[in-house]
């Protein structure tokens, strides 16, 4: 019993896929839940690097570069396992959904302060001499002037990364948060029959990742394509 | 414990991490190619089937596929009555290669796809056969196009190979979970692994790099 669902297991598989179908749901909604704060912080903190990343002082740019590609070039498992035992460790207990998002914020914003800088330096150079002219200090300029343009543009890219953040939730299962594979393996450990969860959370994927793509296409082709033109 | 006695067992972990790398690197370089060409055939059999492959693996968590290997497809042989239990090497280099050939497959596909028409018709008016004309013009050409994405997904499959630990194969992951699970040294230990992680990565993409530049020699010259 998991959720409060019970499983049927006397009935034949099908009667067994039906009676797991609830469980398996309830995992999905912390998967979608884990997705949706992983990706909102991989949004904030590639923001952030993105910044950092173009600063004009190379004492800040080059350390935030190198920051950027460690946590793109290591397994998000270690990373995870990283945040979950070495923060506690130092004090910091934060509970397992928590450091599960922040694991795949972190691992994300290296891709994402990708997806930032490609935005800004798209923004034709007329843009910054412009508001260079109106006395912009440098900050105005670039949190009214910069910014408003690039994101918009840039928002398609990170539906794929939305979608690849989903397929990457399962791992925080490891410790401990009951998203829809880690259930699964719950439901056949005690059953001893793997086949029909595991196959039934593939199928689960596919759908999701299917409809998911296909959302994004969509509000790539509905964004508006007019304003001032990419280089 | 120091962490210089953590070295030794580390790199035994981190020799497994390699040797997973390169043959899953090797199954699904096969995979791509086979199957980046066979969505572009016009046999609807084989075209159907590779965009099968490519949707089914690319659609889902690698971890799922993983534990689908390695949990469910032996009861799934025990329905058929066929022996399918797979060890924990070739459920990983299964799952991680067939994983990473998905994705391949598309960078394939888009770069054969990114070859100009006119190469195709100028192959067939010197009467190259269509088997020819993908070998002798469209790849050569195709092939350097895909480097830098093939060097992403390098480097995205050895971090991916890090999920094989969680079958209980004995990869530099497991080894620092087991090390940490001894000493609760956690700190350095998972830094020590992260760092070691980050310079194969490096290695990997510098590799990459010169075949990269290897292959940019099959590029036509000119235009």
């Amino acid at each position: 019993m998991l959720f409060g669902f019970s499983w049927d297991t006397s009935h034949g598989e099908l009667a067994f896929a039906i009676s797991i179908l609830p469980i398996l749901l309830m995992g999905l909604v912390v998967t979608i839940e884990a997705s949706i704060a992983g990706f909102a912080v991989a949004m904030v903190l590639g923001l952030i690097f993105a910044v950092l990343k173009g600063a004009p002082s190379r004492f800040i740019s080059w350390p935030a570069t190198f920051i950027t590609e460690f946590f793109r070039d290591t397994p998000l498992l270690v990373q995870l396992f990283f945040l979950y035992y070495v923060l506690a460790d130092h004090g910091v207990i934060l509970p397992a959904f928590l450091t599960g998002c922040l694991a795949l914020g972190v691992q994300y914003s290296a891709y994402t302060a990708e997806v930032y800088r490609a935005g800004i330096e798209a923004i034709p150079k007329g843009q910054r001499e412009a508001a260079r002219a109106l006395d912009f200090s440098a900050r105005h300029t670039f949190t009214h002037i910069i910014l408003p343009q690039a994101v918009p543009r840039v928002i398609p890219a990170f539906g794929n990364y939305l979608v690849s953040i989903m397929k990457d939730v399962p791992v925080l299962s490891v410790v401990t948060v009951l998203e829809m594979l880690g259930v699964a393996k719950i439901i056949g450990d005690q059953t001893f029959d793997y086949l029909v969860p595991l196959t039934m959370v593939g199928g689960i994927y596919l759908i999701l990742t299917i409809v998911c793509s296909g959302i994004v296409r969509y509000v790539d082709m509905s964004l508006p394509k007019t304003g001032i033109p990419l280089k | 414990m120091e962490w210089s006695e953590y070295l030794k067992p580390l790199s035994q972990g981190a020799w497994i991490t390699i040797q997973l790398t390169v043959y899953s690197t090797i199954v699904g370089a096969i995979c791509s190619f086979a199957f980046g060409i066979g969505k572009l055939s016009t046999n609807w059999a084989i075209k159907g089937f590779s965009i099968a492959y490519i949707e089914i693996f690319r659609g889902t968590s690698l971890l799922v596929q993983l534990f689908w290997l390695y949990f469910a497809l032996p009861i799934a042989g025990d329905a058929i009555g066929i022996d399918l239990r797979l060890p924990p090497v070739a459920a990983g280099v299964l799952a991680l290669g067939l994983n990473i050939g998905a994705y391949g497959a598309e960078v394939v596909r888009g770069a054969i796809q990114s070859v100009r028409y006119s190469q195709y018709e100028a192959a067939k008016a010197l009467n190259f056969s269509p088997r020819q004309a993908l070998w002798r013009i469209a790849l050569p050409q195709a092939i350097p196009e895909m480097m830098p994405a093939f060097g992403n997904l390098a480097v995205q499959n050895l971090k991916d190979t890090a999920l094989a630990s969680l079958i209980s194969l004995g990869d530099l992951a497991f080894v620092a979970e087991r090390i940490r699970n001894f000493t609760q040294d956690s700190t350095t230990v998972y830094t020590m692994i992260l760092f070691m992680y980050f310079g194969m990565a490096l290695v990997i993409a510098g590799l990459m790099h010169l075949l990269e530049r290897a292959v940019g020699r099959w590029r036509r010259v000119g235009h």
